[in-house]
């Protein structure tokens, strides 16, 4: 029998093939990695100094347990680096790998902002362990970093990193952080916390270059600002790696194209996760691709199975001001703020007042369930 | 009362304290929560949970 193929072994990867083996017990079923195949739960990135662990501790299990437990085939250190959908094969380290059906399950990859200087390759970027654990190596020993982006990641970034008594910067063009997802005064409750975290804040502002300076780095704003650090990261956005898709002439937008089935423009291949972007929605998080995973296990067992998406609310893991925000997609509304910071509740209501999105920070998190039951669902 | 760990994210889910913000009052047994429940952290489902053992 042909195996089902899937490229990729995130949480996306191994959760389609998780749900996949609920449905469909003899299938082979072949997972390709780049990596090492090891399982871990990519949001405890941005936590781990938080909670005292180093990047070996966030492994849950290696790619050898994982194929043992779901009866899968895993080929780590593999790279796809092609796709024939006439011929229905993939291309792995350089031979050809024939599938009944495909999932990309490929993720994305961190963006960086063009800047000057000699030392632009030493700025980190962590979008995966392997890269974690580069930067946990480099970080050993600093007092000082600088955040590009005042984003999701590069926020709890910051946190994590005040919370391990390491002095940090954060440069973004923004007026407040998170600017896309929050209204101003639940950002600004945001930075007033991290500021007395210790987080210094340079908004408004971005860097212009990196040089090397000793064992550090000197980093220069366009405001003229110069600081000096002894690691930078960057968390400036995403952008799904849709290149193999394209190659292949799958329709691609921001992500690549998939309808409610997860099926791209062609029947036998289908996406999730930071790859994919759902009926014209790309939702670069773990919630979503786990409602995927579920429908595309049934689907690739015989059983068609739209995804639903429920309302699905992103926590911030920013302890010195938790957040959640359950953003308005698109949809024409206004902000109304009750409450005093840090404790805010931000609610989007459209024309007729009915809630579409919520923010929430401080104790106001514990409305959590509240707002859950009021607002709609993305994909109901 | 037992606890049960979600196998994706490390959530773990705690009979005697049942979740109230959804709903789920403390003391609700393990098999007594819908089987289309879900993580409330990562989404993973209900079968995705294994038992803590207790020391
Ligand atoms: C620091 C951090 C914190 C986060 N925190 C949260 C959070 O709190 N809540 C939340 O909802 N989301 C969070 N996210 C986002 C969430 O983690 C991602 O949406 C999710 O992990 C994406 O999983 P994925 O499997 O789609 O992609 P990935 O995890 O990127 O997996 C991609 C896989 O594809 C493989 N691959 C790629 N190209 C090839 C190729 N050519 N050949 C072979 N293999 C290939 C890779 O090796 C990898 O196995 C966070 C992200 C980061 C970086
Ligand atoms: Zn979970």
């Amino acid at each position: 029998m042909q195996p089902i193929v899937v490229i990729g072994t995130g949480l996306a990867g191994y959760g389609v093939a998780r749900e996949f083996r609920k449905h469909d017990r003899h299938t082979p079923l072949i997972l390709i990695t780049r990596d090492d195949g090891a399982s871990y739960y990519k949001p405890d990135l941005s936590e781990a100094l938080t909670k005292g662990n180093a990047p070996e501790d966030l492994v849950k299990k290696p790619a050898a347990r994982m194929a043992e437990e779901l009866d899968i085939e895993v080929r780590a250190d593999s790279e796809v680096s092609d796709i024939d959908t006439g011929a229905r094969t993939v291309t792995v380290n350089g031979e050809a790998l024939a599938y009944t059906k495909l999932v990309l399950a490929n993720g994305a990859s961190q963006l960086s902002v063009p800047l000057g200087g000699d030392a632009v390759a030493d700025v980190h970027h962590v979008n995966s362990l392997a890269d974690y654990r580069v930067f946990r190596r480099d970080l050993n020993g600093a007092r000082r970093v600088l955040i590009i982006g005042a984003g999701l990641i590069g926020c709890e970034f910051a946190n994590d990193l005040a919370n391990a008594g390491i002095a940090v910067d954060s440069v973004d063009p923004v007026d407040w952080p998170l600017q896309r997802l929050l209204p101003e005064e639940a950002g600004r409750a945001l930075q007033s916390a991290l500021a007395e975290q210790g987080v210094q804040w340079h908004l408004g502002d971005t860097v212009s270059s990196v040089e090397r300076d000793g064992d550090g780095f000197r980093v220069s704003l366009s405001g003229g600002g110069e600081v000096s650090v002894d690691l930078v990261l960057s968390a400036v956005g995403l952008r799904p790696n849709t290149a193999l898709a394209e190659a292949a002439g799958l329709r691609t937008a921001t992500g690549v194209s998939v309808d409610r089935h997860l099926r791209s423009s062609d029947p036998q291949v289908y996406a999730l996760g930071d790859v994919a972007e759902v009926e014209g929605q790309f939702l670069p998080f773990v919630m979503p691709l786990m409602n995927a995973a579920r429908a595309l296990g049934r689907t690739l067992a015989g059983e068609d199975t739209p995804v639903r998406y429920p309302v699905m609310p992103v926590t911030v893991k920013t302890p010195a001001c938790p957040v959640i925000v359950y953003p308005p997609r698109g949809a024409a509304g206004q902000w109304q703020v009750a409450g005093e910071a840090p404790s805010l509740e931000a609610r989007y209501v459209d024309a007729a007042g009915n809630l579409i999105g919520y923010a929430l920070t401080g104790e106001a998190t514990g409305k959590r369930g509240q707002y859950m039951r009021e607002a709609p669902p993305v994909l109901g | 009362m037992r606890k049960w760990q979600c196998a994706v994210c490390g959530f773990i889910y705690d009979e005697a304290e049942g979740l109230p913000e959804e709903g789920i009052a403390p003391g609700t047994r393990w098999e007594d929560i819908p089987d289309d429940w879900t993580c409330p952290d990562c989404g993973a489902s209900k079968d995705d949970f294994e038992m803590v053992p207790t020391d």
